[in-house]
């Protein structure tokens, strides 16, 4: 087994390895890949420094981050919190998922990309459109899997607390919430990755800050090192909040072995 | 829990639930809280709809608006299952291929297909072949990892009675691995086609001068917020209809391929 990890650790880091000394060949050194079509690693340090000081498309690094995870965060926990109880009564109550199925149904095949126009339309370029946007694609996992989860718990043991005589609130708050906590953080998980999906794509279609400003200004400029930056970014920071949501889900759920 | 209702009150319940949605709509956009060129009525959305279909907007009547997005998501989409599922299938089968390509793969993983518009634009212009790219990045993954989480699932013993009896690596993989894997593949082809419908439209609003994320842009910056919900309608409908045939393929494949 140790064998086997450590054998696995080489060819991943010598595969990285290769594919930076690539990179490095292909781009620097032979020029086989022009400027114009990808950056060098030199390039690409330089647009870094850049952004760092004195900044591009509008801001130095730090803002254009802050901007970008702020609207993320902000939209992402407005959603989780209409969602999952939304989710969870649908998963109550039947005949309450009966009248408000139909609206999702209506709704949920439009992607999240889709609603950009419109929020541009009801609420301009600046931040308030790019939150709407976002807690619609941010919703429907969230409410979808709380619903689920709900739905999943094992009727025997709703019947045994009720049996040992659980008032209703007991029983949503001591069953069925920690019954339906790992559906629950699932969704987020998709939630999660659905913001910054949509971040981006929102940033991109128009926006006056942000790491998806920084890429569009950048595509403008036709300046591959700063592309890539953007691109970096934005994956280290969706990667930063998705262990964040981790790091919660095991408090949330110290039962439950990690996956 | 509350009692199970009756079928008829499900019936009830979701026809007032329908109801409901449509005249909070009209309501407030009839109400003239808001004005029409912002929020306009189920009707005039219906009528946009048809003026659209008739007349050219943007270039283009809506069909062909669709048919040029139904074109490019097919391609983009074809190329990454023709590639995704015989590499991951292939990473399943050869230790080797997994260990090199897994730290690559998770090392991309997190990129946003969006994020890839400027690069796709740059390499691919933004015609035909930059969309093609982004529906790609966006519906490749799934099909790496279902497959791969596929081959890894086939039952141990059956690749080994297999060898006993005298197949060749090929053989295995032809016969063996890929009907294992199947039920694996086409659910990940579901959620791949999902996710590359969903590129699709974030490519067609930033890049591209046919389709109907284009028609929504144009309709955008006119104003036009029916042409604007008309292309949601369209794209909600296909993207639904995508859904469906593959939910339909994939009970058609789960109950053959069950009783094994």
């Amino acid at each position: 087994m140790a064998w086997r990890l450590s054998r696995r650790a080489a060819i991943g880091t010598a595969t990285i390895g290769a594919s930076l000394l690539a990179w490095w060949l292909l781009t620097a050194v032979t020029g086989i890949v022009g400027p114009q079509r990808f950056p060098s690693p030199a390039e690409t340090w330089a647009a870094l420094a850049q952004l760092w000081d004195p900044g591009y498309a509008g801001g130095r690094l730090p803002q254009q981050v802050y901007h970008s995870l702020r609207l993320v965060l902000l939209s992402f926990l407005a959603a989780s919190a209409i969602g999952v109880p939304l989710g969870m009564a649908m998963g109550l109550s039947r005949r309450f998922e009966a009248f408000i199925n139909p609206t999702f149904l209506l709704l949920r095949p439009i992607p999240p990309l889709a609603w950009i126009p419109l929020a541009i339309v009801w609420f301009g370029l600046g931040d308030g459109g790019k939150i709407f946007t976002i807690c619609l694609a941010a919703f429907v996992p969230a409410t979808i899997n709380a619903y689920v989860g709900v739905r999943n718990i094992d009727p025997i043991f709703l019947a045994a607390a009720r049996v040992h005589g659980a008032s209703s609130a007991q029983l949503v708050r001591d069953v069925i919430l920690p019954g339906a906590l790992p559906l629950i953080f699932t969704g987020l998980r998709l939630s999660l990755q659905a913001s910054w999906t949509t971040l981006v794509a929102a940033e991109l279609v128009g926006a006056f800050f942000g790491l998806g400003r920084v890429l569009n200004v950048a595509y403008q400029d036709i300046f591959p090192g700063m592309i890539l930056v953007g691109m970096v970014l934005v994956s280290l920071a969706g990667a930063a909040t998705t262990m964040a949501l981790a790091m919660v889900e095991r408090r949330a759920i110290p039962w439950r072995a990690p996956l | 829990m509350t009692r199970r209702p009756g079928i008829a009150e499900t019936a009830a319940l979701t026809a007032a639930g329908f109801a409901f949605f449509f005249a909070v709509w009209w309501g407030v956009a009839a109400s003239g809280w808001l004005p029409r060129a912002v929020l306009p009525t189920p009707s005039d959305v219906a009528t946009t709809f048809m003026a659209l279909i008739r007349d050219p907007f943007a270039g283009y009547t809506f069909q062909q608006h669709l048919a040029a997005s139904i074109g490019r998501y097919l391609m983009g989409f074809a190329l990454a299952a023709a590639i995704g599922v015989p590499l991951g299938l292939l990473m399943g089968w050869f230790r080797i291929l997994d260990d090199v390509v897994s730290p690559l793969f998770e090392a991309v993983r997190f990129i946003a297909p969006l994020a890839w518009v400027p690069f796709a634009a740059l390499w691919f212009g933004t015609g035909i072949g930059g969309p093609i790219m982004i529906i790609f990045s966006g519906a490749f993954p799934p099909c790496v990892v279902s497959a791969y989480r596929g081959a890894k699932l086939v039952d141990q013993r059956l690749i080994e009675a297999a060898q006993t009896h005298g197949a060749g690596s090929l053989r295995v993989i032809a016969e063996v691995l890929v009907p294992g894997s199947l039920p694996s593949i086409i659910s990940g082809l579901r959620v791949s086609a999902g996710l590359g419908w969903q590129s699709l439209v974030g490519a067609e609003l930033i890049v591209v001068s046919a389709g109907v994320g284009y028609l929504m842009v144009q309709g955008q910056s006119n104003l036009a917020t029916a042409i604007v919900m008309c292309g949601m309608i369209g794209i909600g409908a296909v993207g639904f209809a995508i859904d469906v045939a593959l939910r339909f393929v994939e009970r058609r494949i789960k109950a053959q391929w069950s009783p094994a």
